[in-house]
């Protein structure tokens, strides 16, 4: 299978298998009406099966979201055909409106336009908790 | 500027320093009285409060200062659907200093937030309680002379009670502390303390429902009612609520130097009886709330303690 190169865009490679449509909803990418390749079970030298993305356009991306999503993912800035950089993404220390809390007794339930914030309280296992009343996220899969 | 959120926004050293600037006032009471000359502080109070509200209110007038605020949801524009964030930035207009409890989490730190004061959280929903920490700590400090190398038992609604959070966090600055948690199963200390603080901190930590058994280990019994505010259906609350009762019996198992606490109000965990034990330091507690409040009140207002 033959897909053309990115020209300026950006790649993001070692999407963990299955989760590139994910991904493709949270960057609101069908919103683009540039070139947008979404390539699922690419063989993977580390883990098997990885998915790709490719966006031919110089787009914003909320890194913080997306290491939230797929710490594993590789951020390939592309120009002129040439990538001239590379992030690899971890589990940021901060969320902000990325996720909210589920804790009924949190006044981020009841207050209207407030950020909803989480920290990494433990990044081996992932957990966040909301800066707010502290209850852990129990929405993240791995 | 400061403000007094969480106890564990604070080092062991800021605390101690209120506490030694709270033992200055006990000493001479009267030397502070004009402290807060001209000062005001807000109180408000969104949910029930006794002890707090007048212990704030108390330590302000103390110290000289004057008192604004309303003591219930009802009195306040939140009635009329107001923000807590606008209601704070209004109150900080004409306050000085801001004590808020609230029922919702976090409330407190959202006020600190917004607000162009010191804020003092006052309690935020099942939270945290942090100036009651600092009167716990005073109380253990002045009845047993220090606050290490205690056996620390937590008796009651270890799920809900902000006040047992709160001092667990403090006492992991302290060392050999050892904590005995006295509760039903439903009701015990959550696991983010279990697996964050207790475990960070390497404190020894049992968990038991037998009663009996843990008063004889104890320096210290916090004892905890089971709040009712706290539950979602009144059920659980009633099937819980008379699970672990102190009285003259259960007295009689805990050594003569031991110290039995209690944030109050108390239901009937603690039978009346027990009032008149020595050992039954929670009316002491009581005034040493006031004292550590007007050296907080100092602190965050600045002014010489």
């Amino acid at each position: 299978m033959n897909i053309d190169g990115v020209k300026n865009g950006i790649v993001l490679d070692h999407i963990t298998a299955g989760r590139a449509m994910e991904i493709y909803r949270h960057l609101d990418l069908d919103d683009l009406d540039c070139c947008v390749a979404i390539i699922k079970n690419v063989e993977s030298k580390k883990k098997g099966k990885k998915d790709i993305l490719k966006v031919d356009a110089e787009i914003d991306i909320d890194l913080d979201m997306l290491g939230f999503l797929d710490p594993n993912i590789t951020v390939n800035i592309i120009k002129n055909e040439q990538r001239i950089e590379k992030k690899q993404l971890a589990l940021p220390q901060l969320l902000r409106n990325v996720i909210t809390c589920s804790n009924p007794r949190c006044i981020t339930g009841v207050e209207q336009e407030i950020d909803h914030i989480f920290e990494l309280s433990d990044p081996e296992a992932g957990v966040y908790r909301c800066s707010y009343c502290e209850t852990a996220y129990e929405g993240r899969n791995g | 500027m400061e403000h007094f959120i969480d106890i564990k926004d604070h080092s062991k050293d800021e605390i101690q320093q209120i506490l030694d600037a709270a033992m200055r006032v006990i000493e001479n009471p009267r030397g502070y009285s004009e402290a807060a000359k001209g000062k005001i502080l807000a109180t408000l109070f969104f949910e029930p409060s006794t002890r707090t509200r007048l212990s704030f209110e108390s330590a302000m007038l103390s110290l000289g200062g004057s008192v604004l605020g309303f003591s219930e949801s009802a009195s306040s524009s939140a009635a009329k659907g107001e923000s807590l964030a606008d209601t704070i930035k209004t109150v900080a207009c004409y306050a000085d200093l801001i004590a808020m409890r609230h029922p919702k989490e976090g409330a407190a730190l959202l006020a600190a937030g917004v607000a162009e004061v010191p804020v003092i959280n006052a309690g935020d929903g099942g939270h945290a309680h942090p100036t009651q920490t600092l009167t716990d700590l005073l109380t253990i400090q002045r009845e047993k002379g220090r606050l290490d190398n205690l056996t620390v038992g937590l008796c009651g609604d270890l799920k809900f009670g902000r006040t047992v959070h709160s001092l667990v966090e403090a006492l992991s600055h302290h060392s050999g502390i050892r904590i005995v948690a006295i509760s039903p199963q439903e009701l015990r200390v959550p696991e983010y303390l279990k697996s964050g603080v207790i475990a960070k901190h390497h404190m020894p930590f049992l968990d038991t429902d037998q009663m009996e058994d843990a008063l004889a280990t104890v320096d210290v019994l916090y004892m905890t009612r089971v709040q009712r505010e706290r539950f979602f259906n009144e059920e659980d609350y009633v099937r819980l609520k008379d699970r672990f009762i102190l009285d003259t019996a259960k007295m009689r198992l805990m050594e003569e130097d031991a110290i039995v606490l209690h944030p109050l109000p108390r239901v009937n965990e603690i039978s009346v009886k027990v009032d008149a034990d020595p050992r039954a330091a929670y009316f002491r507690q009581v005034k040493n709330g006031k004292y550590v409040r007007m050296a907080l009140i100092m602190k965050l207002l600045e002014l010489a303690g």
